[in-house]
This record gives structure tokens, sequence and C-alpha cells, in this order.
């Protein structure tokens, strides 16, 4: 009676195995979950910055320091990662122009614009995994706005989003494959985003409830536009140097500059 | 010297195959611990498939993601057929639950590596994965003892255990604290926390751990079963020490790496693996203890009793 019974209970655990095993396990979507389902769509009456009033905002970010040494990836560890590049490939971490202004400084209104909503841009905002890096490095996005995501590379990739106050979500996208469409619902500064095929591909995406926003690129240069006349402390945030920010107050139709300095890492 | 007891083939077979379920576990850990160190646990989104197939493109993060399924896999079925051969020809009840509770224990780990990959590591869940892989590494490495010729069919005895403090609970509590320290050094690596008690964990360790080898080199060195994984847990306990001291250094000479780097990951891998054979190692000497030795509120008149035995 007692071998029949651990019998029955070893043919069992091996019908539940060959199950789990052999089960359903759908291959991961390549293009589903595009529509913003948690929509991002503002809650309460959309403002409408008047143009004839719009103030704008300029300025550099600036780097203070000794000038760190970029820091190359090692493509070594796949050929088809490898093969894309004929000169060595440095991380995107601290870039510098000539002039020590910093690229892919994230510029934003923090705060100042109290509980007004924005409309959500139609328009999509592209993050490339090409030559087995993000392009670009950074983005910012509306809450609810759609960002296409493209492999143009020959190798599989999978694009893992690791945000606090957003959820979290991680897609294979092989080459070739369909575009992937997001969104994401909650504000949020910033979302690191990693492929964990390959553990050098880093990426940033801002969330931010209005379109404020801009990201430093080759002059180490941001504008805002549209602004409605205010007080508002503006951020500049990077990835390595941490966030600093500054208080502004812009009249009807003002134009002002602004710069930051983010100083480097004791 | 002990006596050699000569068992049927089969028997022979079987504690053969254990010992070989011991060599694949250890090599699963060590695949798990290069998933971590490369940071691919979840090079894989989904699960029990991988990219919804049996055998996705092997590259970057994907071969260690990938590469540890296909050992586990391997490991969880040959599990199925240690658990069906122990029951089948081992007489022991408690051997035979331990071969169903090893196979338990590799289902339960699989399905927490599922959840691992499906909640995005959860801190919790990653450390109760890598604990669980180091006792399953003590259900095979048990079984593998259990079923060997000399612990079937030795003498109930070979010497007296100490007074004082006891040899028997001196290994126990050896094990314990190794096993402890494992738990500190995946929640270390896993949610990034506590090196303090990680560090003050391994004086604790490293202090039990001489004193247990030092007393079987002083008292026992004559009992093969005792001084050999005495000898080899010492060597063990030493070299994980070194490479303790040298994750550390690595991790913070990498800290701002782009990358894992390959001395970060072989140290850091060889730490983990060496803490497997430190936990192994001094599990089977707390069963060597207590197989051999005589409780000592039971002293036994034995033919040889060891040389300071008694005191």
């Amino acid at each position: 009676m007692k071998r029949r019974l651990e019998l029955w209970l070893a043919i069992s655990v091996f019908v539940l195995l060959l199950a789990a095993c052999g089960g359903g396990g759908e291959q991961p979507t390549e293009t589903t979950e595009s529509k913003p389902t948690e929509s991002g769509a503002p809650a309460g009456p959309v403002t409408t910055v008047d143009p004839a009033t719009a103030a704008t905002l300029t300025g550099k970010v600036s780097f203070d320091g000794e000038k760190p040494k970029p820091r190359q990836i090692r493509m070594d560890a796949e050929a088809s990662c490898a093969s894309l590049h004929k000169e060595p490939v440095y991380a995107e971490e601290v870039v510098l122009n000539d002039d020590k202004t910093l690229q892919h400084v994230f510029v934003y209104v923090k705060e100042g614009l109290g509980d007004k909503t924005f409309a959500t841009p139609s328009e999509t905002v592209v993050l490339d995994q090409k030559g087995c890096v993000y392009t670009p490095h950074m983005i910012g996005v509306q809450v609810g706005q759609t960002v296409k995501i493209l492999n143009s590379d020959p190798t599989t990739h999978n694009i893992h989003p690791v945000p606090a106050n957003n959820r979290e979500w991680n897609t294979s996208m092989s080459p070739g494959g369909s575009p992937l469409e997001r969104t994401f619902p909650r504000e949020e500064v910033m979302i690191p985003v990693k492929c964990n095929v390959h553990p050098w591909m880093k990426s940033y995406i801002g969330v931010l409830k209005h379109p404020f926003f801009a990201v430093t690129g080759k002059g180490g240069t941001f504008e805002i536009k549209g602004l409605p006349p205010g007080e508002y402390t503006i951020e500049a945030w990077h990835e390595k140097l941490g966030a600093t920010t500054q208080k502004v107050t812009l009249a009807a139709k003002d134009s002002k500059a602004i710069d930051f300095t983010l100083k480097a890492a004791s | 010297m002990q006596p050699r007891v000569e068992l049927p083939t089969q028997n022979r077979a079987l504690h053969g195959f254990a010992v070989f379920m011991v060599g694949c576990t250890f090599l699963l850990i060590i695949a798990g611990a290069l998933v971590t160190g490369n940071e691919a646990g979840l090079a894989v989104p989904d699960w029990p498939l991988s990219y919804g197939s049996l055998m996705p493109p092997m590259i970057g993060g994907i071969f260690y993601e990938h590469g540890h399924r296909m050992v586990a896999s391997f490991v969880g079925l040959m599990t199925i057929v240690l658990a069906i051969w122990v029951w089948k020809r081992d007489d022991r009840p408690f051997v035979r639950r331990l071969g169903w509770i090893a196979l338990a224990v590799v289902v339960t780990q699989g399905i927490l590596g599922g959840i691992t990959v499906l909640f995005f590591l959860p801190a919790p869940i990653s450390v109760l994965h890598a604990c669980l892989a180091q006792a399953f590494l003590c259900i095979v490495g048990s079984l593998a003892l259990l079923t060997s010729h000399n612990w079937r069919h030795g003498p109930r005895h070979a010497a007296n255990d100490l007074k004082g403090v006891s040899m028997r609970r001196l290994s126990v509590c050896a094990t314990a604290c190794v096993y402890g320290q494992l738990i500190l050094g995946a929640a270390l690596r896993h949610a990034k926390a506590g090196l303090f008690w990680h560090v003050l964990g391994a004086f604790v360790v490293a202090l039990l751990v001489t004193w247990t080898v030092a007393r079987v080199y002083k008292y026992y060195a004559h009992l093969s079963s005792l001084f050999r994984p005495a000898i080899v847990l010492g060597i063990l306990m030493a070299a994980q020490l070194s490479l303790g001291v040298g994750s550390y250094l690595v991790r913070l000479a990498s800290r701002e790496d782009v990358q894992p780097g390959v001395a970060m990951v072989a140290v850091t891998t060889a730490h983990v693996a060496t803490g497997a054979a430190v936990l192994v190692a001094c599990l089977l000497l707390t069963l060597q203890c207590r197989r051999w030795l005589a409780p000592a509120e039971t002293q036994l008149q034995l033919t040889s009793v060891p040389q300071g035995a008694t005191s």
C-alpha cells in the first residue's frame, strides 16, 4: 500500500515536471501592449499656452572638474555587435564637448506648473538599438506619449526599463522584428533602461506631465519653448554627476538664459 | 584504518550516481553564479521556455541564463532518477525520504528561478533561490555519503567523542554557521545589503571551522573518515577567506565599470563556488562525526580509543 502511494507520488511529480517544461510559454511578443492601457491622458482640463505670452528658456550645462577618461565598451563577447564598429566604442555616461559642456543632461521644469495639465503629444519618440547601443542615449516623453522602440541590429536584444514609479517590463526584440510601442502612465525622472543580453547597453527615459524639458546635445545647450509666464524651479539631471536646480522667473514673452554647472563626483 | 566492506554492484552504482549528482549540482551553482556575475538574470525574459523555444540564440547574457537553465533541467531530471533509484534500492526509510525531499527541493528551486525571471529578480526570492541551491547541494551530498560503502556497513562507532565541547555538536554548530554565512553572502550579492554582517560572519565561521579542523587533526588523525574531510575543509576555508577579500577588492575596483569584467566575474564566482564547497565539506564532516564518534554520554569500550579522545 505504502509502495503504491509512493509510486503514484513519483508519477504525479514527473507529470507535473513535464507539464511545466512543455507548457505554453508563449514567445515574448515584440509588438504588443502598444496602447496606453493605464492611460496617460490628462485628468483635468488641458492647459493651452497663449503663443503671444509664451516664454523661452535657453542655456547650457558645463562640467567642472578633471575630464574623466572615456571608458571603452568591450563588445568582443558578441561578434555580431563587435562587427558593427570599426572604431572603439565608449560608454556615453559622461560625454564632454570640447568646451567642457555636457551632453545627455535632462533639463526640465521641476516645479512651478502647479496642477496644470497638458495635452499628450501624438508624435512618437523613437529609441533605437543600433550598433548594440541605445540611440539616443537619453530621451524625454510626456506621460502617455508613445515611445517607439526599434531594433536595427542583426542580433537579439531585450529592452528592460527599471522604473521606480511605473510598471517594470522586460521584452525581447529579435533582429528585424516589428517595433515595440510603449507608454509610461506616471511621471518619473529618470527611468533607467538596460539590455540584459548586452550589459553595457544603458539608456534613460524622463517622463513628465508637461512638455517643458530638453536633453543637451553636442553643444551642451538646451532650449525649452512655450512656457507660460511664472516662477519655476529648473533641474538639470545627469546619470553620473547628479542633479542641480535653479529658480527662474519668466514674464510674458521672456527669453532668458540660465547655465548649469555639474561637478565631477568626488 | 576502517574496514572497507564490499557491496553489491548496484549499490556501488547508486553511490557513484549520487557522487555524480554532487558534481552536477556544484556545476549548477557555478552556472548560477555566472548568471549573477554577468548581470544576465533577465537576459531571457520568459520562463519556462527561453525566447519561446528550447534553444534560443546563445549570445551575450542569454548564454549564461539559458546555460544555467539547461544545467538546471539536467539536474532536475537526474534528481528524478536519483529519487526513484534510492526509493527502489535503499532499505533505510530516512534515506528514501531524503531522495524525495531532494526532488521536492529541486522542483521548488526551478519554480523560484521562474519567479525571479517573471517578477524581475525580487531580492528576497533571489536570496531564497541562492540559499535553496546550497541546501540542495547538502541533500545530494548527504545522499552520496549515506549510500557509501563504509557508512552502510562499517562498525557502529570507531571512536569516542570528546568530553566537554563535543565534536558531534561543534561540527553541527560550524555547519549551521557556514550556512548562515552563505545566507548573508546571498543577501549581499542579490540585495546589496549587509556587508558588515557578512564580514563579521566570516570571522565567526573561520574561527569555528578552524577549531573544528584543529580538533580533528589533534584527536582523530587516525580516522580517515574524519581526517580527510577536515583537511579538505581547512584548505577550502583558507581559499574562501582569500576569495572573500579578493571579491571585495575586485568589486571595489570595478564599481564604475561599464559592464561586468572578467576578473570580477571570475573571483566572485569562485567565491560562491568555494562557499558551497565549504558548506558541503563541513556538512559531510558533521555527518561523519555523528556516524563514527560515540556520544560522550555513552562512551563505549572501544578497542582503540584515540589518544586524548576522553580528555
